[in-house]
């Protein structure tokens, strides 16, 4: 039962060589064997490659090397299929690529190897990560471990239900609007969205470009602060990632927030949330005053303004981002008369539903006669946002509020209903409008059917530290990060 | 046109995605329905509020103009749909 170990446990073991990194990588193989085929966390896996990997780096560990020396090492790490891993395929969860394989590794997968994490396996999503749970894939809905008639969360789908069902040790996901925080909150896992510009973006498919951050997804706080770690730093290949060094988080975890200022936005906490999240959070919100926080309420006026704002910048970010989808140099080609029609049927045969309607709507709103009316105004509205929450952080360190507004739907519930569907990004998606770092844990879950409910801290741009301190200390306290699923 | 209909042949022509005409249909009212709420923007005044691009504020990120290591030819063509003599193929532009 190696597969079900954190990260941090499976690095110690590793560390006093009482496993091998091959057993450990075997162990989320059989894992993967016995309960993807219900989850359908992935969509492939190279058992010889990850084998490889896994030997490789029991040859490679020094006799006297400790776990704090090379924490990733031999530790087993999924990606989501959004990031291209050299000669492993990259579909993005779309039909449009076709057969395509990564000629080059992502700055993210480049920095796992040199940390000698093996790096394994495609993960589900949305659609070109287009979705808020995971039904939007071309190929297969992944299924929420803990009730499999219902969605994981998107778009990192794959990304969060595969550390829950222990078949691998940590992942990668990608957040444009929530994609890491979402899931993980859905399925009952950590995962963290970095300050935009914090983690290199060379080798991740854009999809909104001025909001895409890559982040971890893992069984515990310290698990995530380990892989921000490995994959953090400026990156020249990425001209907006920061010129900064990059703090040794997982070292730096105390669990002492005394004095710390916990603001509460209370535009948050209005109608519109489940009971049983807005319990499980108001628990967890005394459980962090208990711990020595001081509760502060805030505003942040123009929360109401964020989905339209967002749902503006992405898909016109998103319309121009996928014009290189155009059947010439990779991916799928549907024939065509002259180069226009060819675009149009390979466009047209290639993309799913949700992503026509997002290029659509982008497309739209930067449009001659539009761009003015809705792009230009929406970026108007995003410096009034990210006013509001560099003001508000003026006052207090963190915020805190739910992730998800209701624990994970059913299947098929709102896949017709978009708007509905884009609603329920509501306390995700302004994190990524101010460039700030956010991160969603375990607080608690509902009663009937058990489903997770995930509590989300909000931190200063940078501020990952003191982000990820103020997790662990809630989440040493409580005992929700060793609830696991029964899987069949 | 009322301003939540969008003329979607006009726009997917744009867009260069060729949709059924069920499609068509569908995604032009999911559509309206989208811009009916994005319309709310229109409350706030903005006045003299300046545009957010990006939420880090960086000016001119450069580098030294200099070669350095890319993709060999073959990696380069490795996922062309169509190829021949180490060139992407495509339908005949010019007559």
């Amino acid at each position: 039962m190696l597969n079900r170990l954190t990260l941090t446990e499976v690095s110690a073991q590793l560390a006093q060589r009482k496993v091998s990194a091959r057993e450990v990588m075997q162990a989320c193989l059989d894992q993967i064997h016995r309960v993807d085929p219900k989850i359908h966390a992935f969509l492939s896996v190279n058992p010889e490659d990850a084998l490889a990997q896994a030997e490789a780096a029991d040859k490679a560990r020094q006799p006297d090397a400790t776990a704090t020396h090379r924490p990733l090492l031999g530790v087993p790490i999924a990606i989501k299929d959004v990031l291209a891993v050299k000669n492993q395929p990259l579909s993005c969860g779309s039909k449009i690529l076709g057969r395509y394989v990564s000629p080059y590794d992502a700055t993210v997968i480049e920095k796992l190897k040199a940390a000698g994490a093996v790096v394994f396996g495609r993960l589900n999503m949305d659609e070109f990560a287009m979705g808020s749970s995971t039904e939007n894939s071309a190929f297969i809905a992944t299924r929420n471990p803990w009730d499999a008639s219902r969605i994981p969360g998107g778009s990192s789908g794959g990304s969060a239900a595969a550390v829950v069902a222990d078949e691998c040790i940590a992942s990668l996901g990608s957040d444009t609007g929530g994609s890491v925080r979402q899931p993980a909150a859905l399925c009952g896992c950590v995962g963290l969205k970095p300050t935009y510009g914090r983690v290199s973006r060379y080798g991740l498919v854009a999809f909104a470009s001025s909001l895409d951050q890559i982040g971890p997804l893992g069984k515990t706080v310290k698990d995530a602060a380990l892989v921000l770690e490995a994959i953090s730093g400026y990156d020249v290949r990425d001209a907006t990632s920061i010129q900064q060094d990059v703090p040794a988080y997982a070292q730096t975890l105390n669990g002492d927030i005394k004095g710390l200022k916990l603001g509460l936005p209370k535009e948050y906490f209005v109608g519109g949330i489940d009971p049983e999240v807005n319990q499980a959070v108001r628990v967890a919100i005394q459980q962090l005053e208990k711990l020595g926080a001081e509760l502060v309420e805030i505003s942040l006026p123009h929360t109401d303004y964020a989905i339209a704002t967002y749902y503006i910048i992405a898909t016109a970010e998103a319309s121009a981002n996928l014009a290189r989808f155009d059947g010439i140099r990779y991916g799928q080609r549907v024939a065509g008369a002259d180069p226009i029609a060819l675009y149009c049927q390979t466009r047209g045969a290639g993309f799913g539903p949700e992503v026509k309607r997002r290029i659509l709507l982008g497309t739209y709103v930067l449009s001659s006669g539009y761009h003015d009316a809705y792009y230009l105004r929406a970026q108007k509205v995003r410096t009034l946002i990210r006013q509001d929450f560099l003001k508000a952080f003026e006052q207090v360190d963190l915020m805190v509020t739910p992730t998800m507004p209701t624990p994970a739907f059913k299947i098929g519930e709102k896949v017709d209903d978009p708007l509905q569907m884009y609603l329920s990004d509501i306390f995700t998606i302004s994190c990524n409008l101010a460039g700030i770092c956010g991160l969603s844990l375990p607080c608690g879950f509902s009663q009937n059917p058990k489903l997770p409910i995930g509590l989300q801290l909000l931190g200063k741009p940078l501020g990952e530290g003191i982000l990820l301190n103020a997790a662990q200390a809630y989440e040493q306290s409580t005992a929700w990060h060793r609830e696991k699923p029964v899987l069949g | 046109m009322a301003v939540n209909e969008i003329d979607v042949k006009y726009v997917a022509y744009l867009a260069r995605i060729a949709l059924t005409p069920a499609e068509e249909e569908k995604l032009g009212a999911q559509l309206g329905q989208v811009l009916g709420y994005i319309e709310k923007l229109k409350e706030l005044d903005v006045t003299g509020i300046e545009p957010t691009a990006h939420a880090v504020p960086l000016v001119n990120v450069s580098r030294p103009d200099v070669i350095r290591p890319s993709l060999s030819h073959s990696e380069a063509m490795r996922n062309a749909p169509a190829q021949a003599n180490g060139l992407f193929m495509v339908p005949k532009i010019v007559e």
